[in-house]
């Protein structure tokens, strides 16, 4: 499904499962997790420049919840690639927590995306041979916490996700939902400052799809920030911030009132 | 802390992987394999040859001299000493009278014959003609009856002394002494019985011969013996001039002219070391070359099947690193799934190597020693990491972004 950006209004939103009162906390007052100025991204394809960014300015607070859409091509993926410091701009500044990562190396990016950044991925990215525990631990051993304590955070968050009975399972033992509650556990339990979801219902039926929204909200009402790609009008609808992007720039950038919605 | 974690964390990926491929893993070691079984064996049968070599040159004694006409390891051409003249028994009795450093000087001569007792028969048994004195300068361990004596030498009587092997083929229930053998046919009385010496580097058996007077060799199996004076020194620190007074004597004998040169050699035990030494060297040469090429080809099978598991692992590799995997720990990941199968593989050759050794036992006494594991360990190890390298370095370098894409 292709969805058509539209930067005046949003469709009409179905009742989503959410108390409109819990809305993103005050932008202006909260505290700023990331601000992009002017981050361009350029591929170069034989003699020939692609601008898959072309000077995106963007702020996001601690504790929203933010969708982006846009249609195929138009830049979601390398927006969430510089978001996930798992690629570097090619021009622009980016600042994660106030600290400038736009021209970090290899190894400090890694360490930044340890720390600081949950990835929740279309296609779960399941290591199949370990359990489910153990892929939850992943991030904590390369922050090198010790095993016992890793394995402690890592049944919290397993808890988190509701699949405290599913521990030692493998993924091939489980349902794509469930598989997905494991990689949500994973992007939690190092405590990260964002969570990237890059289609996170991508592969899952509606039903599955809507549990794992399900799980995104109560994420956001525990005062994560969110941001979550995605070319369904349904999924997006959960955020209280909608951002459009066409062609490698940012066409609209709205705040969802789930009140308005409903009514409207 | 995290070091630790993430080498634990390899380990058990490693292991996962190995486990999930076994049949091309195995496959993929035997290179590594071959190179450390021929590794392992190969320094085991050195060992061996050495100890092997100690045991049998200490039947020939530090402390004695053979005049001879041929060097043992003469580098000179034989068209040049082939016609030299032959060294007798008279040569012996003269060197005696006049060396002054010798203690003992005794002349011996073999050839290849048959010897019979009653219906047995033993083919190319050495008929060995010796003096009474050769007991001495062979250092010889009479353990039954006696050695010949003096005046059954000067009066060639027809006794002689056993090895120990023909003693035990031809009396296996009863006693030798004064039974009557037949020597190319001849009837023999025998007198005494050698210990056992065992071989010579498992070549030339020291235990299946017979002695006689030389007198009685010199008639009974050859006119023309090729005569050895075994010379036993007074005292090994005078070694070198002892072959000297030798020398000078050997040449006076044969009436030599100054500046002719020697018609005789003068050998001793350390030619033989410096041979064997040399021989050692070669032989650890050509293992060394057979190990190197093998554990060569199964490093280069190493790296091509490290090369496949960090393809097939791309998107692995990719989430791993968008988790927090540094360059690093990828390295680490990869170098040590090398260096795990690699070990695994040494472990292997060594499981093979053990029962070998056994076999070479057979000819070389000889055991697998602590070293030589530790070794073969130690190579198969610094194979996987060397040929691991590249395939773990291009892994470690992967951007996330591309790897993640990969399907
Ligand atoms: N690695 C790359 N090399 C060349 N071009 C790329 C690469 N990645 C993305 N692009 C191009 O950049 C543009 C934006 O791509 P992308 O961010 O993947 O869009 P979306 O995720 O919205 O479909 C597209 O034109 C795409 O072809
Ligand atoms: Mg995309």
């Amino acid at each position: 499904m292709t969805v058509e950006a539209n930067p005046t209004s949003l469709p009409n939103l179905p009742p989503g499962p959410l108390d409109a009162s819990a809305g993103p906390p005050d932008a202006t007052n909260g505290k700023v997790v990331i601000r992009l100025s002017q981050i361009a991204k350029n591929y170069q394809v034989g003699t020939e420049t692609v601008h898959a960014l072309r000077g995106v300015d963007l702020t996001i607070y601690k504790g929203e919840y933010v969708a982006i859409m846009g249609p195929s091509g138009s830049g979601k993926s390398t927006m969430m690639n510089v978001l996930g410091c798992l690629d570097t701009p090619s021009s622009g500044r980016f600042e994660l927590n106030g600290i400038d990562v736009s021209d970090m190396d290899d190894n400090r990016l890694a360490d930044i995306r340890n720390q600081e950044i949950g990835f929740v991925f279309q296609t779960f990215n399941l290591l199949a041979r370990s359990t489910a525990l153990h892929n939850v631990e992943l991030p904590l051993i390369y922050a090198g916490v010790n095993a016992e304590r890793r394995r402690e955070v890592a049944i919290e968050a397993m808890g988190q996700v509701g699949l405290a009975d599913r521990m030692l399972h493998k993924p091939n033992e489980m349902s794509g939902g469930q598989r997905q509650r494991v990689a949500v556990a994973r992007a939690l339990v190092n405590h990260p400052s964002i969570i990237l979801a890059d289609e996170p219902t991508g592969n899952l039926d509606s039903k599955t799809g809507e549990e794992i929204m399900g799980l995104f909200e109560v994420l956001y009402k525990k005062g994560n920030t969110l941001i979550v790609v995605t070319h369904e009008e349904d999924v997006a609808r959960h955020a209280r911030r909608l951002i459009r992007i066409r062609d490698g720039l940012i066409a609209s950038d709205e705040i969802i009132t789930h009140k308005t919605a409903v009514s409207a | 802390m995290r070091f630790s974690s993430e080498i634990k964390e390899g380990i058990s990926i490693s292991w996962m992987t190995i486990r999930s491929n076994k049949m091309r893993t195995a496959l993929t070691t035997l290179g590594i394999v071959i190179g450390i079984v021929t590794v392992t064996l190969m320094q085991t049968a050195i060992e061996g040859l050495n100890k092997a070599f100690l045991k049998s040159i200490s039947a020939i004694g530090t402390d004695v001299l053979y005049v001879q006409r041929h060097s043992w390891f003469s580098d000179e051409p034989w068209w040049k000493v082939r016609n030299r003249r032959i060294i007798t028994p008279e040569h012996a009795r003269l060197v005696a009278q006049q060396a002054t450093l010798a203690s003992a000087v005794a002349p011996d001569a073999g050839d290849f014959g048959t010897v019979k007792y009653n219906n047995r028969s033993a083919s190319s048994v050495m008929i060995l003609g010796c003096v009474a004195d050769t007991v001495t300068v062979a250092n010889l361990n009479v353990i039954e009856g006696r050695f010949l004596s003096s005046s059954e030498v000067d009066g060639a009587r027809p006794v002689c002394v056993l090895g120990s092997e023909l003693a035990a083929n031809f009396f296996p229930h009863e006693s030798p002494i004064g039974k009557k053998i037949r020597i190319e046919g001849i009837p023999y009385e025998v007198v005494g019985v050698i210990g056992k010496i065992g071989s010579f580097l498992g070549l030339f058996n020291f235990d299946n011969r017979v002695m006689i007077p030389m007198t009685r060799f010199l008639g009974d199996i050859t006119h023309w013996p090729n005569v050895t004076i075994t010379v036993k020194v007074r005292d090994i620190r005078q070694m070198n001039d002892a072959i000297d007074e030798l020398r000078g004597i050997m040449r006076k004998i044969r009436r030599l002219e100054p500046g002719m040169p020697d018609d005789f050699a003068i050998n001793q035990q350390d030619a033989f070391i410096k041979t064997f030494n040399k021989l050692g060297t070669s032989i650890a040469a050509a293992g060394l070359i057979v190990a190197g090429l093998s554990l060569f080809v199964g490093g280069i099978g190493i790296m091509n099947i490290m090369f496949v598991s960090v393809a097939e692992r791309t998107k692995e590799i990719g989430l791993r690193k968008a988790l927090g995997a540094r360059r690093r720990t990828i390295l680490l990941q990869f170098l040590l799934e090398a260096a795990i199968i690699c070990l695994g593989g040494g472990l292997l050759a060594l499981g093979i190597a053990y029962p070998l050794s056994w076999v070479v036992d057979r000819f070389l006494p000889t055991s697998m020693s602590f070293g030589i594991v530790c070794v073969a360990l130690a190579v198969s190890l610094a194979t996987g990491v060397i040929s691991g390298f590249l395939p773990a370095w291009r892994a470690s370098r992967l951007s996330p972004v591309e790897a993640l894409r990969n399907e």
